[in-house]
């Protein structure tokens, strides 16, 4: 796999696609931001939302048994899936039964994560992504670059000339409103031939056996009301504990994520519909695993709203491919080393430690430190680069030398005074090629205190 | 089996402790809910309505959408002309060009309306239909959603949800654009309380 340097490199060699991409998703933060300040317990909810989330991994095994009797007592069927194969082959046997050539599906990560779509294509089922941001990537056959907002990373023209190919829109034409017009007409006929829908899901209740999917559209609803059988798939660690619950996490989601108040559609699903069939599909998929990790366990209470993402200064600029997961930004680059350490390497070096991933984020999952905890696990388990590894050996050589340090230090000042520009800048110095190198002082701070304290 | 697996993995692996902390009662603020409420809805993009008296529903479905050829509702004194008792498809409210729902319960914070499957008769009919009309009791608007789902118990029906304004969508470089896949506008109707005497 490519870096994730590598790769934003690729991306911000277009300069004002950067800045639009930048601005676009700082938008987002700000609306995020006010929505936040316009309630007064914001921060209480907050801690309570993550307080909850503790008490769920502290329990999960009985919640997820509570949820199941409760969800088989409304009529519903209950799947386990130990991994995303198992979960693929539980949803391709349900279609089966059903003989469903069509699937129509609203937004769901879990879905994504196990590569669902290809699945059941390769096995003749037609699965179309009803979330307007999703189906404009799947018609582009790209993957999602963020959890809420899909296509985040395409302009108004690209999306009018791919619907243009695609769905027959003017050519040239790229007004959001006719082209999600356009849409609408296209994905009604999908609805109502559909014989399954799938959804993902944002809260399942341990207490009524129910689960909650938060939509803007409409589309999860559209599918799931239409087509006579419903598959709702999560991860194990959807599960809170009772409705009154909701209330905190309605609260939160729409805030963080949007800036709305509430999504338009919060919809609570607990028994089929009238000659409808019901299935949910509770996955694990290395979470358990995750659970184990006691430095890493926290990031299971995320209720994916993506505010960590928009705020982020290296995703804003850097764009969500460039991580080459599902699950881009902070919360993606603690979630992937623990799916494979050595492939996703790079990702908690994209980073600048700011911080402000978990100032943001709604259950306070304490993003930052867990990206430097997986630096330190992945430079124990010699997964550096060698030019970082180098570096990182010189570094710490010098550093603990003050010998060394002293001298080290005096030949950079005079080196970056004195040297003409190409010893400084050249292929050699990865802190020379996209900015300048500071001016060095006269001398350095021990030399100045030293001079001081004579003096006296 | 799976179940056991997972089960089992989790017990291994989950961490001790954390008890459920009990939720606050959070201070409602001094507007009146009812105000609030409006503001809400209108912001979400919806528009509010104040209904006084008998017949003034129906002046108002009438006066919005004089060309409306199908309206869908199972409220009593709406003219619907779209027998919601005959419908066997769900598919056949496609051409469904207004409907009116009764709502249970409106959440001042965020202008959401709580709607059951009761309330709707097909799940599918609130998002289905061109347009939507929401009838509310305006004494049925609390504050937040901590006391709205104090009130609502959310199993009481197979399907129940929270409606916030007309679909919508930003997934087009943030442009916000009504009408998605589901209703393209949404209309709330308050009803005065019955005032006694
Ligand atoms: S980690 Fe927090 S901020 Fe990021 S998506 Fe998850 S809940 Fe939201």
């Amino acid at each position: 796999m490519k870096e994730h340097a590598q790769k934003s490199a690729e991306f911000i060699r277009d300069e004002s696609r950067t800045d639009w991409h930048d601005e676009a998703l700082w938008f987002v933060r700000s609306k995020r931001d006010r929505a936040a300040h316009s309630i007064a317990e914001w921060e209480q909810l907050r801690e309570l939302a993550s307080q909850v989330k503790d008490n769920v991994l502290a329990h999960l095994d009985q919640y997820l048994e509570q949820f199941e009797a409760n969800a088989q007592r409304n009529g519903v069927h209950v799947h386990w899936a130990a991994d995303a194969a198992e979960h693929n082959r539980i949803v391709h046997s349900i279609l089966e039964k059903h003989n469903v050539q069509r699937l129509v599906k609203s937004k769901s990560m879990l879905t994504e994560e196990c590569h669902l779509n290809e699945y059941l294509t390769e096995r003749g089922v037609e699965v179309v992504d009803t979330d307007l941001g999703e189906r404009i990537i799947q018609l582009k056959e790209e993957p999602p670059s963020h959890i809420v907002m899909p296509a985040i990373h395409l302009k108004k023209e690209e999306v009018g000339e791919l619907f243009h190919q695609k769905l027959h829109t003017e050519k040239g034409a790229s007004d959001p409103q006719y082209l999600t017009e356009a849409a609408r007409q296209h994905l009604r006929q999908k609805f109502l031939a559909a014989g399954a829908a799938i959804t993902g899901v944002n809260f399942a209740v341990a207490e009524t056996g129910g689960v909650v999917v938060c939509t803007n559209e409409g589309n999860a609803d559209m599918g799931v009301h239409l087509a006579p059988v419903q598959i709702h798939c999560m991860g194990i660690e959807k599960i809170i504990p009772r409705a009154e619950h909701l209330g905190i996490f309605t609260r939160l989601l729409a805030r963080s994520a949007t800036g709305q108040p509430i999504t338009i559609y919060t919809s609570h699903y607990h028994r089929p519909k009238v000659n409808g069939e019901m299935h949910i599909v509770i996955v694990d998929n290395g979470r358990t695993t995750q659970l184990g990790r006691a430095d890493f366990r926290n990031s299971l209470k995320c209720i994916r709203c993506g505010a960590c993402m928009n705020t982020c200064p290296i995703y804003r600029r850097s764009g969500g491919h460039s991580y080459g997961y599902t699950i881009p930004g902070p919360i993606g680059s603690i979630l992937t080393p623990g799916i494979d350490l050595k492939k996703y390497s790079g990702l908690p070096f994209a980073s600048t430690l700011c911080g402000s991933c978990s100032d943001v984020c709604p259950v306070k999952i304490n993003i930052h430190e867990q990206l430097y905890r997986w630096r330190q696990v992945i430079v124990r388990e010699g997964h550096l680069p060698p030019a970082k590894r180098q570096g990182m050996k010189w570094a710490g050589k010098v550093l603990s030398n003050p010998g060394w340090y002293n001298s080290l230090g005096k030949l950079t000042r005079w080196a970056l005074r004195q040297l003409p520009r190409p010893f400084l800048y050249n292929s050699f110095n990865e802190w020379g090629r996209d900015r300048e190198l500071p001016q060095p002082p006269r001398q350095s701070f021990k030399e100045w205190y030293q001079n001081k304290k004579t003096e006296k | 089996m799976s179940k056991n697996e997972i089960l089992a993995a989790i017990r291994r692996n989950k961490p001790t402790g954390a008890v459920l902390p009990s939720i606050p009662t959070f201070p409602e603020g001094k507007a009146s809910p009812v105000v609030t409420f409006i503001t809400m809805v209108e912001t979400g993009g919806g528009q509010v309505i104040r209904a006084s008296g008998p017949g003034a529903l129906q002046a108002a479905i009438e006066n919005r959408f004089p060309d409306a050829k199908r309206i869908a509702s199972p409220i009593p004194g709406v003219k619907s002309n779209v027998a919601l008792g005959a419908i066997h498809s769900p598919s056949e409210l496609e051409p469904v060009d207004v409907a009116v729902i009764s709502g249970r319960l409106g959440v001042a914070e965020n202008g959401a309306i709580w709607v059951t499957e009761e309330d709707c008769i097909h799940r599918v009919l609130p998002f289905i239909t061109q347009h939507l009309f929401l009838l509310l009791d305006e004494a049925a608007i609390v504050h937040n959603m901590h006391q709205a789902y104090e009130q609502i118990q959310v199993d009481a029906s197979g399907f129940g949800l929270f409606i916030a304004g007309p679909s919508k969508t930003a997934d087009i470089e943030q442009s916000l654009v009504i009408g998605a896949q589901g209703a393209r506008s949404l209309t709330v109707v308050l009803e005065p309380p019955l005032t006694s005497g």
